[in-house]
C-alpha cells in the first residue's frame, strides 16, 4: 500500500503535486481535461487587489529548455476571484492556495485582509474555499523604483510580517531565485511566523531579437521557468530545507516522477508543477501515475522515507 | 498518439500534413500540435486545413524550430494533437468574402468546404500555393494576388460577411478598410498568437480589445474587426 500523503503544517495533501500559481488558471480549464481532484493542491493564478491588465507585447518566448514569459500578471483582483471563483473552489477536494502579490505593502495587506475576511464567512457557513495564502514577493516596489520584494531579505520582512499579522489562514512565501540571499530570506520567514516556503520563483532572464535591436519583451527582462532552471532549483531548495524547519514547496522545472523525487530527496514536503502544464495538458494525472509507479518498483511506501535524505 | 500519412512540400517552407483518425473541428479552430517529447517546450497552434472522416490536415509555413521540426515528419511517425480548440467561424450570413494572406489562406479550405459559395481572395507575396485544391473546392470566384496587395482586389461594400486571416499588418488594414467602408460587411479577423496552453489558462496569447483584454486561444482566434487593438 502506497502512501502519497504530505502533512504540511496542520494542511495535509493527498500526493506531493500541487499546480504552480500562473500556470493552471484557477484549475477550471484543465479540470475540463482530467479529475483535478485527484491533485495535492493547485495554486490559483496570482491576484493583486486591484484588477491588472498584465503587459502588452510578446508574453512568452522559448529558450533551450526553458520558458520565458512576462505575463505581468494579468488577473481579475482579489474580490472578483472571491466572487466569482470561490464558489467553484468551494466545491474542489485539493488543497486550495490562493497566490497573492502587491506593488505596495498596503496592497498585500489589503488583499489578505479581503481574503481573511471570506475565509471567516465562509467557515462560519461550512463552505470554505481557500485552505492557504502564497505570498508572492516577487512583484516590483513602486516605492523603491521597482526593485521586487523579495529581492533583500529587510525588504520582504515588512511584507511577511504585515501579511502574516492580517490573516490566520496559513501562509507560505514563495521566494525568488533573485534573492540577494534565498537562504536568510526563508530564515526570516520562519522567524516572522511563516507557515512554509515555495521555492523557486522565476528566475530574471533576458532576450534580444537582434534584427530588430531591442529585447524580445516590453518590460526588457522575463522569467524564465523550466527544465532548464531545475538544477538550480534544486540546489535552492536543498539549502533552504536545511536552514528553515518550516516546510518547503519545491519547483523548478518538474517534467516527471523523478524530478518530483528529487526534490523531495532535497527536502521539500511537497513540490508544484508549472511550466510543465503547458508541455503537457494532462501533466497532473500522468505525473500521479508516474509517482505511483515509481513508488512500486522502488518499493517504498511513504514519501517520509526519502525525505530531505540529502 | 497519432499517426502521419502525409507531410509534402506544396511550396518551398509549405508543408501539408495528414494525420490519420477521426477528428472533430469547426471552421477556424485549430489544434496544438506536437511531435517531440519534452523539447522545444511548447506545443505548436495549427488551423485545421481538412477534416475528412479519416484524417486532419494542416497547411503550415517553417518559421521555427517547431515548424521545423514537423517538416521532417515522414509517414507513420508519431504525433499529438490537442483540440479542437478556439471559437472558430460564425457561420457566414449572406454573400461571404474569405480573406487569405499567406499561409494566412490555411482555415479557408475546410470553410470554402462548407460555404462553397463563398468568394475567396488569396494573396502571396511570392509563390502562389494551393490555388487549385480552393478552385476545385469553391463554387464562386478565387481571386489571387501575386505580390501585390491583396485587399486591393476587394470591395468590402459588395459582401455581408468578411473574414480574414493572414499577417498583423493585413489584418490591420482590415480594419482600417471596415471603417472607411459603408459597414454592411460584418467583418472578422482570425488572429495568430504565440500560445502555450492553448487552454485559456497561462494568459500569454493575450489580445489587446477595445473593451478589456481577451485570450486568443479561447475567446478567439477569431474576433470581430472593429475589437481588435491593432499597435
Amino acid at each position: 500500500m502506497i502512501d502519497l500523503s504530505c502533512s504540511f503544517g496542520k494542511l495535509t495533501f493527498k500526493n506531493p503535486i500541487v499546480m504552480a500559481s500562473g500556470t493552471f488558471g484557477f484549475g477550471q480549464e484543465y479540470g475540463a481535461i482530467y479529475d483535478i481532484n485527484r491533485l495535492g493542491g493547485i495554486s490559483g493564478k496570482g491576484l493583486t487587489l486591484q484588477p491588472k491588465a498584465g503587459n502588452e507585447g510578446i508574453r512568452v518566448f522559448e529558450t533551450p529548455s526553458g520558458l520565458l514569459n512576462s505575463v505581468g500578471l494579468e488577473n481579475p483582483g482579489v474580490e472578483a476571484f472571491l466572487r466569482d471563483e470561490c464558489p467553484r473552489w468551494e466545491q474542489m477536494e485539493l488543497v486550495r492556495i490562493v497566490n497573492l502579490g502587491g506593488n505596495t505593502v498596503q496592497d498585500y495587506v489589503e488583499g489578505a485582509e479581503l481574503i481573511e475576511a471570506d475565509a471567516k464567512r465562509r467557515q462560519l457557513a461550512g463552505k470554505p474555499a481557500v485552505d492557504m495564502i502564497e505570498l508572492n514577493i516577487s512583484c516590483p516596489n513602486v516605492k523603491a523604483g521597482g526593485m521586487a520584494y523579495g529581492i533583500q531579505t529587510e525588504t520582504a520582512r515588512e511584507v511577511v510580517r504585515k501579511v502574516r499579522a492580517a490573516t490566520t489562514l496559513p501562509l507560505v512565501i514563495k521566494l525568488s531565485p533573485n534573492a540577494e540571499d534565498i537562504v536568510s530570506m526563508a530564515v526570516m520567514c520562519e522567524q516572522e511566523g511563516a507557515d512554509g516556503v515555495s521555492l523557486v520563483n522565476t528566475f530574471s532572464a533576458m532576450k534580444i531579437d537582434i534584427y530588430k535591436r531591442r529585447s524580445v519583451f516590453n518590460n526588457l527582462y522575463a522569467g524564465l521557468s523550466g527544465p532548464a532552471i531545475k538544477p538550480i532549483a534544486l540546489r535552492m531548495v536543498h539549502q533552504v530545507s536545511q536552514a528553515v524547519s518550516i516546510p518547503v514547496m519545491g519547483m523548478g522545472g518538474i517534467c516527471s516522477a523523478t524530478d518530483i523525487i528529487e526534490f523531495i530527496m532535497a527536502g521539500a514536503t511537497v513540490t508544484q508543477v508549472g511550466t510543465y502544464n503547458f508541455m503537457n495538458l494532462r501533466a497532473g494525472e500522468d505525473l500521479l501515475g508516474q509517482l505511483e509507479q515509481f513508488m512500486i518498483s522502488e518499493k517504498i511506501s511513504c514519501l517520509d522515507e526519502i525525505r530531505g535524505i540529502l | 498518439m497519432t499517426e502521419v500519412i502525409s507531410n509534402i512540400e506544396v511550396s518551398p517552407g509549405v508543408f501539408r500534413l495528414a494525420v490519420a483518425g477521426q477528428f472533430a473541428g469547426r471552421m477556424g479552430q485549430f489544434y496544438m500540435i506536437r511531435a517531440w517529447d519534452n523539447y522545444p517546450l511548447l506545443s505548436r497552434p495549427l488551423s485545421i486545413f481538412d477534416i475528412t472522416p479519416e484524417r486532419i490536415e494542416f497547411l503550415y509555413l517553417v518559421v521555427g524550430e517547431g515548424t521545423a521540426l514537423l517538416s521532417r515528419l515522414k509517414k507513420g511517425d508519431k504525433l499529438t494533437l490537442e483540440g479542437p480548440m478556439g471559437n472558430g467561424f460564425t457561420a457566414p450570413e449572406g454573400k461571404t468574402a474569405f480573406i487569405g494572406g499567406g499561409i494566412g489562406i490555411a482555415p479557408f479550405y475546410y470553410a470554402l468546404r462548407q460555404v462553397p459559395a463563398a468568394e475567396v481572395y488569396l494573396g502571396f507575396s511570392r509563390e502562389p500555393y494551393m490555388v487549385e485544391e480552393f478552385r476545385e473546392a469553391a463554387s464562386g470566384q478565387v481571386h489571387v494576388n501575386v505580390g501585390g496587395v491583396i485587399l486591393d482586389d476587394v470591395d468590402f461594400d459588395a459582401y455581408d460577411t468578411i473574414i480574414a486571416c493572414g499577417p498583423h499588418p493585413m489584418l490591420h488594414a482590415v480594419q482600417r478598410k471596415q471603417q472607411a467602408s459603408s459597414g454592411r460587411a460584418k467583418v472578422y479577423v482570425s488572429l495568430e498568437n504565440r500560445m502555450a496552453c492553448g487552454i485559456g489558462a497561462c494568459l500569454v496569447c493575450s489580445v489587446k480589445c477595445k473593451d478589456k483584454r481577451k485570450k486568443a486561444c479561447t475567446d478567439g482566434p477569431v474576433f470581430p474587426a472593429e475589437e481588435v487593438v491593432f499597435e
